[in-house]
């Protein structure tokens, strides 16, 4: 009864995957309130009054911001969307925002693996006191976490005289903008590889350590295929945070042009000097990787769904005879 | 129960390596700037930058606009979680995905797509010039970019809410004879209050906080449409690090009373919906 209980608390808990289920609960036509709103015709015109308020909302807000960025871009025509994707600031942009983006991620997911396994696989005296650390980033304006970077690493921060002695400077230079980018999208991996660890449970890592597999093995060839698609979406959610990075990376980076300007700072700066068409065209790059991003979360979600109600079928059923875990 | 047991003595390996890799990690990233930022602040002055007029009307814009969006977020993101998990029509599952959208596109992308969008002249800004008004570039457009930002946060907190309702109440309700208004009123909404607030903190702790969204639309005139993270912003490129700091604590503060507040608000929605399980 008390295991019942708690896979019927697990849908609830979740609440990162908020797709859980509904499709069937709604596509359901004897759900009480569906036939209860269908029968009268107030029903159905508070129905399709509903809808139609929420096309409006999202077609206000959602739509119409992506046409504005696609539109405004080719509004010139192709020669210009070209000319402004490709002259060499634009390129120079793109090269130092992929190179940000790529240390970021292989930092951020090395951290993620071993941060996810330490926390899902053991119990231990400030763990959860960890779990809010990691969280932390998210709740920090992206400007706050500029000025803390300031303090540490400028000129009068704790390291900044230590590091500038040492030829090394890292405000208003690459490294900061790294420090910058890797601080904002530190919980993203670890958010998601260590959710799926939990549910996932340990059984099959204990099984091979007791037919003899060592550390790396286990997670080789036990752990990491379990956890690969999980371990995508992180990385693919790292990725497009760490390209779009703005408040953060715009207080620490310096803006010199061609050096310390990433994709996202380079749009402000076109923007700013009211260059609209290249403004829009450079943006509707990183509004590409926005909507990849969408793409695989809608795709992960699903499978994650799938996987979650055939592991709670799996409970059930070990949860209908008591006696046999007896 | 075996597992107890065994949560307690971990046969698998790594922990001290991986407990390591994390801690040092976290610290030199999280506790040490964070440290850093409270040592200046117990040394510094600073704290007079509070008295600033402009600084006061700065932070008070910001925590006024990022409420008053939050309930703006609540009434919106209600309306379209309701209709996304009860009602199905051509282009849901689109919709759906596309809710994310705020989180996927970067600020500045966001940013700037608003502000063409309501900008006096063009998209929806001529057709509210014909009307006399201007959104952009006023406090309406904080607001309509915090409202952005804001809104997939209550949508995707109340969706597995709406879809766990458990259904029988409403039958019972029905069946005891109350009309589709009461039992919303008295039996539907109650229940989904603890996932609402949770949505709305969520919105306001984002919205505090953001920056690359609003000021390409805010227009940004001191003492009027001028948001915190901006002054935070202008206070460093004139390196005064001490006003910066003092303006960044406050908005740190009312970010922690939202985490505390989330935390207690899912406490209680979690012990709420355990009871009614049982």
């Amino acid at each position: 009864m008390k295991q019942s209980l708690r896979c019927l608390s697990l849908a609830p808990s979740r609440s990162t995957s908020p797709t859980n289920g509904f499709t069937a609960a709604s596509a359901e036509p004897s759900h009480p309130y569906a036939g209860l709103t269908q029968s009268s015709p107030v029903g159905i015109l508070l129905r399709l009054g509903l809808i139609l308020t929420t096309l409006l909302i999202l077609g206000v807000f959602l739509v119409l911001p992506l046409v504005v960025v696609f539109a405004e871009a080719f509004r010139q025509g192709w020669h210009v969307y070209c000319a402004a994707i490709s002259n060499p600031e634009a390129l120079a942009a793109v090269r130092l925002s992929l190179s940000v983006t790529a240390l970021c991620v292989a930092i951020n997911t090395a951290f993620g693996l071993s941060a996810a396994w330490c926390l899902s696989k053991y119990r231990f005296f400030g763990r959860n006191a960890l779990i809010s650390l990691i969280d932390l980033p998210l709740s920090i304006s992206p400007v706050v976490v500029g000025l803390l970077l300031i303090l540490v690493y400028g000129q009068h921060g704790w390291l900044g005289a230590i590091l500038e002695r040492w030829g090394v400077r890292v405000i208003f230079a690459f490294p900061g903008i790294v420090l910058a980018t890797a601080f904002v999208t530190l919980p993203l991996v670890v958010r998601e590889v260590k959710t799926l660890m939990e549910t996932e449970g340990s059984e099959e890592e204990e099984a091979a350590r007791l037919l003899g597999a060592n550390g790396w093995q286990i997670f080789y060839h036990v752990t990491l295929p379990k956890i690969r698609w999980a371990l995508l979406y992180g990385v693919i959610l790292c990725t497009a945070r760490s390209l779009g990075e703005f408040g953060a990376v715009s207080v620490v980076s310096g803006h010199i042009r061609g050096f310390t300007v990433t994709l996202p700072l380079y749009v402000e700066l076109l923007y700013n000097e009211y260059q609209f068409s290249a403004a829009f065209a450079v943006a509707s790059l990183l509004t590409g990787v926005g909507l990849v991003t969408l793409v695989v979360k809608t795709v992960w979600q699903h499978r994650i769904n799938r996987k979650l109600n055939r592991g709670q079928d799996c409970l059930f059923e070990e949860a209908s005879f008591p006696c046999a875990s007896k | 129960m075996p597992f107890r047991v065994r949560e307690r003595h971990p046969t698998l390996p790594g922990f001290g390596l991986t407990l390591g890799i994390t801690v040092s990690y976290l610290g030199a990233m999280v506790i040490l700037p964070l440290a850093a930022f409270t040592t200046f602040l117990a040394s510094g002055t600073g704290w007079s930058t509070l008295w600033e007029p402009r600084v006061w009307s700065a932070i008070r814009l910001s925590l006024g606009s990022a409420l008053a969006a939050a309930m703006v977020d609540a009434v919106l993101g209600f309306v379209v979680a309701w209709v996304l998990v009860r009602y199905t029509f051509p282009g849901r599952g689109f919709l759906d995905a596309l809710v994310d959208l705020p989180f996927a596109l970067p600020t500045a992308v966001s940013g700037i797509a608003l502000t063409t969008l309501f900008a006096p002249g063009s998209w929806l800004g001529a057709i509210t010039e014909q009307w006399g008004f201007s959104l952009a570039y006023t406090r309406w457009g904080i607001l309509i970019a915090m409202v952005y930002i804001g809104l997939p946060f209550v949508v995707r907190t109340l969706q597995p809410a709406i879809a766990d309702l458990p259904s029988d109440w409403e039958e019972a309700a029905a069946s005891l004879g109350a009309g589709p208004i009461v039992t919303f009123w008295r039996v539907t909404f109650p229940s989904l209050r603890p996932a609402l607030l949770t949505g709305m903190s969520l919105a306001f702790a984002r919205a505090v906080g953001e920056y690359g969204s609003i000021i390409f639309i805010a227009g940004n005139l001191p003492h009027r449409t001028e948001i915190a993270p901006l002054l935070i912003v202008i206070k460093l490129e004139q390196y005064d690090y001490h006003g910066a700091a003092v303006i960044a604590a406050i908005m740190l503060l009312a970010s922690l009373g939202i985490l505390v507040t989330i935390n207690a608000l899912h406490n209680w929605q979690l012990r709420w919906q355990e009871g009614s399980v049982a």
